[in-house]
């Protein structure tokens, strides 16, 4: 399986080659990628040299392209897929079905990754995207059981990739407006989610208090380190009571399920995180690169957890008991 | 000057509701609603299927009879083998128009005339000439679009009719996890059906006791209404067909005669907005995904 690595910048890039991923992922600065977040990403002189640093190192650059085209601003779009064709990348990640149709049109010789945002869940949705336009490969959303994502892969005329670590989506990814709801910035159109701009901390009394826009997303106690308000990850009420409605502050470690994907067909694994520093994309990819390459049956690590948000993790839905 | 008359449609109901309350709704949207198509099915959690099985014939020939056009939607996810089946199955019958929820009922259509549901990505016309050439011919397009886009997509797809969710709790976002048996102490899997106690949706309210969201199985919705009773007027100018309204617990017979008089210049914005408030007390309502805001806002 391959292992696919995160770089919000061009010397994560290099670290995550020096530690062991065999393609590494990035993006646009700008609205075109799912973190488009200040201080992060790569220009297109950016994206030249760390493509010819990868090529060196026989490893593979794969350009996310995954929000979804503006309606009038769709040049953005696709001169981005145009400029990652031009400057070498092995494969752009797409979501937009408009955008798809026209990489498949323009670039036929350019590999086309179905983006966790398409929200591609069962086999004939893939398969749809594959006879239509040639997908090679489709990265599922994380809605799957491991037994469905065994199905999946050998019913799709193309490759898998599947998460393994880092942040998780608690909604089916691409079909989420809740940060849009509070603040008016979605993660399909502008690439954020409970983006930074309408953070913010205030002390109630004793209490930290985390708010997204005009919601309080979370309060937390002295004792307590205040999180930061992501909207399926904070605490609210219903029927009188309050608690993490959605899901805890926890992260995804699926690598207790490495022998079941490997089992499963699935093509590549998928580290995310491009809005992390350098020292957590070289610790986590040189981890799990250790864990791959180790015989034998992976035993959880506290290293890694001590690297999640939160320094708690979940299996998320590969646990069929997540639901 | 004639202006084309703007379409009503009823989008399905996403709560669950049990057999009466579901049919008696129906069979009152037959007889008093003033809507010109209705999609029925349940979009939200295939658990629900059996509910509603049982009067959905009795349901489509009492619409059919009062002249509705009768569409019939799939699920908004699909991951189960169960599940696939179900959209092949809506996809092969040839009585009525099928409204897709996701792309795999796209395949199985093969070209086959079709509705594009809500839950669809479609965020510019090239998307939207994707799915004209798969055999679309109306998309309801995302709550989350602002007008300008709205407009945008209108003139760049010719042909194509467009819809827009303009009444109704926003479905906001979907997950394989159900929030609303997970509160309940259950889980999906062994879930008893607790969404169906909460035929509005389940109240979420931040710490600080805001409104803020509510939940409807593995739904989240907006815990305000979005209404766009007010904004007929750019509706029509960015080229809409038609509004969606989506089935909510309150006077629906009465929201679709509101929006059938605002929609024919009937009535003004103001005293539509003050009646629509009386069909649906203590509900706020939000425009603000329309105005390019947040989407619990309202823009007057």
């Amino acid at each position: 399986m391959e292992l696919i690595c995160p770089a919000g910048t061009p010397a994560a890039f290099r670290d995550a080659i020096e530690v062991g991923a065999d393609a590494v992922y990035c993006g646009f600065r700008d609205e075109t990628n799912a973190r488009n977040f200040p201080g992060l990403n790569f220009s297109r002189a950016e994206l030249e040299t760390s493509i010819a640093f990868a090529r060196q190192r026989k490893v593979k650059t794969l350009v996310a392209i995954n929000t979804f085209m503006r309606a009038g601003d769709e040049a953005l779009w696709e001169s981005a897929v145009d400029d990652a064709a031009a400057l070498g990348a092995d494969a752009v990640i797409l979501a937009d079905l408009g955008l798809i149709a026209y990489a498949a049109e323009k670039h036929p010789g350019l590999r086309l990754h179905l983006s966790v945002q398409a929200g591609a869940a069962n086999a004939d949705h893939v398969n749809f995207l594959v006879d239509a336009f040639g997908i090679k490969r489709a990265v599922l959303p994380r809605v799957l059981t491991i037994a469905e994502v065994a199905a999946l892969t050998r019913q799709a005329r193309c490759e898998t990739e599947v998460f393994v670590f880092g942040g998780l989506c608690v909604m089916e990814e691409g079909r989420c407006s809740l940060s849009s709801y509070a603040t008016g910035k979605s993660p399909n159109m502008h690439g954020v989610c409970s983006p930074a701009s309408h953070v913010r901390y205030r002390k109630d009394g004793p209490e930290m208090v985390s708010e997204l826009g005009e919601f309080t997303i979370n309060r937390f106690p002295e004792t307590e380190a205040a999180g930061y308000p992501t909207i399926c990850k904070g605490r609210f009420v219903a029927e009188g009571e309050d608690g993490y409605i959605f899901e805890d502050p926890v992260s995804l470690d699926a690598m207790a399920h490495l022998d079941a994907l490997q089992e499963a067909g699935v093509a590549a694994l998928k580290i995310e995180g491009r809005q992390r520093g350098r020292s957590y994309v070289a610790k986590v990819v040189s981890e799990i690169r250790r864990q791959l390459d180790a015989a034998g049956p992976v035993v959880a690590g506290d290293a890694l957890r001590r690297m999640s948000e939160g320094q708690r993790t979940t299996q998320g839905s590969y646990d069929k008991r997540w639901r | 000057m004639t202006q084309a008359r703007l379409g009503l449609t009823l989008g399905p109901v996403l709560f669950l509701w049990d057999e009466a309350r579901w049919r008696d709704f129906y069979f009152r949207m037959a007889d008093e609603g003033e809507v010109d198509t209705v999609v029925l099915g349940e979009v939200v959690c295939s658990k629900r299927d059996h509910f509603h099985l049982a009067s959905m014939p009795e349901i489509i020939d009492r619409l059919t009879a009062a002249g509705k056009t009768v569409r019939l939607a799939t699920l908004g996810l699909v991951t189960l083998e169960r599940e696939r089946k179900s959209v092949r199955k809506l996809a092969e019958q040839e009585d009525y128009e099928v409204e897709v929820g996701e792309l795999s009922a796209v395949a199985a259509l093969a070209g086959k005339p079709h509705a594009v549901g809500p839950l669809v990505n479609v965020y510019n016309a090239a998307t939207a000439k994707v799915l004209a050439g798969k055999g679309a011919t109306s998309i309801c397009l995302p709550p989350e679009l602002p007008v300008s886009s709205i407009q945008t997509i209108v003139r760049g797809t010719p042909g194509m009719a467009f819809e827009v969710f303009a009444f109704g709790r926003v479905p906001l976002a979907i997950s394989a996890r159900c929030a609303h048996a997970r509160i309940k102490g259950l889980t999906k899997d062994n879930c008893q059906f607790v969404c169906g106690s909460d035929p509005d949706g389940l109240p979420v309210d931040t710490l600080d006791d805001q409104q803020f969201l509510a939940l409807n199985g593995v739904q989240t919705m907006s815990s305000t209404c979005l209404s766009l009773l007010g904004d007929v007027a750019s509706l029509r100018a960015a080229g809409v067909d038609s509004l969606r309204l989506s089935p909510q617990v309150c006077d629906m017979v009465e929201v679709a005669r509101l929006f059938r008089a605002a929609a024919d210049g009937a009535i003004g914005p103001i005293e539509a907005m003050a009646r629509l408030g009386r069909a649906y007390p203590d509900m706020r309502f939000s425009n603000g995904f329309f105005h390019g805001v947040a989407g619990h806002e309202f823009v007057a």
